[in-house]
């Protein structure tokens, strides 16, 4: 990014949050918070304490950062070095990011573009040793998968783990996945270890043969279609339904135990809720500030309440959509606001400042 | 704190309000350490400190009923006052840990068989007092909250405790009573430890001191030569001297030292030389002697060493500000 795109993207943001400043999901004592953010080409600020809103305010159109970000954890000392901090608590965050679930569809839009030269794709790259970086445009596949995980993880949390539709907060990232936020007072005081056996239980890690009814011995009690948590969700899986349970728990038992074993471990992967594990065991880490722009892409961070009928690539698209020209080079088109975009091969085009913003973030445009 | 039955507190003593209790029960320190009806208390105390420091068994309280005395709760704080006053902190530390195991049995099958609400409800606030968790019934099981199951099972590493290979519905952990009362086990030692560690150290009183020398005894034998001081009591040192010097030490005077050494851990042949000096000395007889205080031969039972007190009124008590506190030789120097 050069300086005539910072300018650019600097215009865009303090227009943004000077009429979006009001989305900002504001926690009750975000003086307990640790604040950080980062501009374009610029090292990370953290460790700062802000007092109120009045203070977040005035940060943002004074620096315009292109991140921002909040720890999920309250301190008595937010400012302080981490080890001084004096860890109180922290929200429980899961993530779920579409470029863990391996989907098909994900190279097909994702171009490699080299951090060092900024080309695309290798073309032209002379680099002695370039470093590769993955950037993807935007996939309804990915969405709506990323979608059926967070439908998983919160059928979990809400039947298993109890917690409570009222206590929970769905995100789309701004990119390319969604945080989960859960702010149920029962679990803020979980350590890094606890949290972790909360990562295994949605991710269904480390489930024993037996705790579904099958010993060495062989089959004993295998599960019910109806049963609460884990042993219904196999069963309900495995048998499909009631008139089917009796030939295949005959299958079971012939199969004996090893294989059971392998099936659990496939199974687990299938049923289990795909999230990135280090996210939510890291109790000192700083989140995306809802309702602050993502950098990576210019989109926001933002609540959906109803996630079936959430359409990020339109209700998270607020830069405002003036023309500009830019110098794109994307070889993959993309969908933003319900219109198609590129495929640009070097070339000058006039598009809303959105797309232009879009593109700069993702290194595949410049002003010029 | 809730009110507790009489049979409740005979299988869970630790409940009870130490200090606050002897009133309750219309005794004071000094009926319980003197009074000859009282004798069985004062047996019962010992031995309860006995059986579950020294042979590794769980005490076992006897059936209710017996007695007319609530004798095993007056033996559990007599014990505690019998260890504070003995502060033998190896033993205290044994002792908590097997009235623990002992409760946790109680605990076990109260949950398992209580069939009256009251029963229940009673384990339910046992529990709550030890812990500070909320456990309720259902069906056959007890269920417990998710983080608090989590604060306490991420420290088993056993795979049947992760929280997926356990039954989980809406926020509850559904557990056995005996996985139950597993998962607040070391709540449970926790418990009595402080219990015993914030109870006041009661004065001295006659009628004590006997059984306080031995637990003072059988504490030291826990105890490596490492945790105390290299110095001895100055009462111990100025026998030492006196020998060391060819002068001659009494009949009491010996017998304090010997006693001392052999509590400390000296063997026979170890103690023997200090005595080599005596105008009077004697190999054989002194050996014999020393064999006979190290409960080698003829009773068997080893000789403690002797209460300040004792030692005080033998003219054998050399104190200095290092004293201070102390009751018996064998804890000087041993930090507090
Ligand atoms: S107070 Fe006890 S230890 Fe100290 S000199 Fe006197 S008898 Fe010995
Ligand atoms: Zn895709």
């Amino acid at each position: 990014m050069n300086s005539v795109d910072e300018e650019f993207i600097s215009q865009c943001l303090r227009k943004y949050y000077y009429e979006y400043f009001g989305i900002i999901d504001i926690p009750s004592k975000l003086n307990r918070h640790e604040f950080g953010y980062q501009k374009p080409n610029s090292p990370m600020i953290r460790h700062i304490q802000l007092q109120d809103a009045a203070e977040l305010r005035s940060t943002l159109m004074q620096e315009l950062p292109l991140d921002v970000f909040l720890s999920s954890a309250r301190y008595l000392f937010p400012s302080l070095p981490m080890a001084e901090k004096e860890w109180q608590d922290a929200d429980l965050i899961f993530d779920i990011d579409a470029k863990d679930l391996n989907l098909e569809c994900r190279p097909s839009h994702t171009v490699q573009i080299c951090a060092t030269c900024g080309k695309v794709n290798n073309k032209g790259c002379a680099c002695d040793s370039p470093q590769i970086k993955d950037v993807s445009v935007t996939c309804d596949r990915c969405i709506n998968a990323s979608k059926k995980e967070v439908k998983k993880l919160l059928d979990i949390l809400y039947d298993d783990i109890g917690i409570k539709e009222s206590q929970t907060e769905v995100y789309f990232s701004g990119n390319d996945g969604f945080h989960i936020h859960v702010h149920d007072l029962k679990f803020l005081n979980l350590n890094s270890l606890e949290r972790s056996e909360l990562v295994d239980y949605v991710m269904c890690n480390g489930i024993l043969p037996e705790r579904l009814g099958m010993k060495r011995e062989g089959a004993t009690s295998l599960p019910q279609l109806t049963d609460a948590g884990w042993p219904g969700r196999f069963a309900r899986h495995m048998f499909g339904s009631k008139t089917a349970r009796p030939k295949e728990i005959k299958k079971i038992t012939a199969d004996g135990y090893a294989r059971f074993t392998d099936t659990l471990k496939r199974l687990s992967h299938t049923l289990g809720a795909c999230i990135d594990s280090g996210v939510t065991t890291d109790v000192h880490r700083i989140f995306r500030m809802p309702g602050t722009i993502n950098g990576k892409s210019g989109m926001t961070k933002m609540a959906c309440p109803d996630i079936a009928k959430f359409n990020p690539y339109k209700d998270a698209v607020l830069i405002n959509d003036n023309k500009v020209t830019v110098n794109a080079l994307c070889p993959i088109p993309f969908k933003l606001m319900n219109k198609k975009f590129g495929p640009y091969n070097n070339k000058d085009v006039d598009i809303p400042s959105y797309a232009a913003m879009y593109l700069m973030c993702k290194g595949l445009a410049h002003r010029v | 704190m809730i009110k507790l039955g009489e049979a409740e507190l005979a299988k869970y003593p630790f409940l009870a309000d130490a200090g606050q209790h002897l009133p309750e029960y219309g005794f004071t320190l000094e009926q319980l350490a003197q009074d000859p009806d009282l004798a069985v208390v004062r047996e019962k105390a010992f031995n309860r400190i006995y059986t579950t420091t020294q042979t590794g068994k769980i005490y076992k309280p006897s059936p209710k009923g017996s007695t007319a005395l609530p004798l095993e709760v007056l033996s559990f704080i007599l014990a505690i006052v019998l260890l504070k006053q003995s502060r033998a902190n190896f033993l205290i530390k044994k002792f908590a840990m097997q009235e623990a195991r002992g409760a946790e049995r109680f605990l076990e099958r109260d949950l398992g068989q209580g069939t009256t609400d009251i029963q229940i409800e009673t384990t339910r606030k046992i529990i709550w007092d030890l812990a500070h968790i909320e456990i309720s019934k259902r069906d056959r099981y007890f269920v417990i909250a998710v983080p608090d199951y989590l604060h306490r099972a991420v420290l088993f590493h056993a795979r049947e405790w992760k929280l997926i290979n356990r039954q989980v519905k809406d926020g509850w952990v559904y557990l056995n009573p005996h996985e139950t009362v597993r998962l607040i086990r070391q709540e449970l030692v926790n418990y009595i430890s402080d219990k015993i560690s914030s109870a006041a150290t009661p004065p001295v009183v006659s009628g004590l001191q006997d059984m306080v020398d031995k637990l003072i005894l059988l504490n030291s034998k826990f105890q490596p030569q490492i945790a105390y001081s290299d110095k001895n009591p100055p009462c111990v040192q100025h026998a030492i001297d006196t020998l060391s010097d060819g002068k001659n030490l009494s009949h009491a005077g010996r017998f304090m030292l010997a006693t001392y050494l052999l509590s400390r851990g000296y063997n026979v042949k170890e103690i023997a030389p200090y005595f080599k000096n005596a105008p009077d000395y004697n190999e054989s007889i002194t050996l014999y002697q020393l064999n006979h205080l190290a409960g080698k031969s003829g009773n068997n039972t080893q000789y403690a060493c002797q209460s300040c007190a004792k030692l005080k009124s033998a003219n054998l008590c050399y104190a200095t500000s290092e004293c201070e506190g102390i009751h018996n030789p064998m804890q000087f120097g041993v930090k507090r």
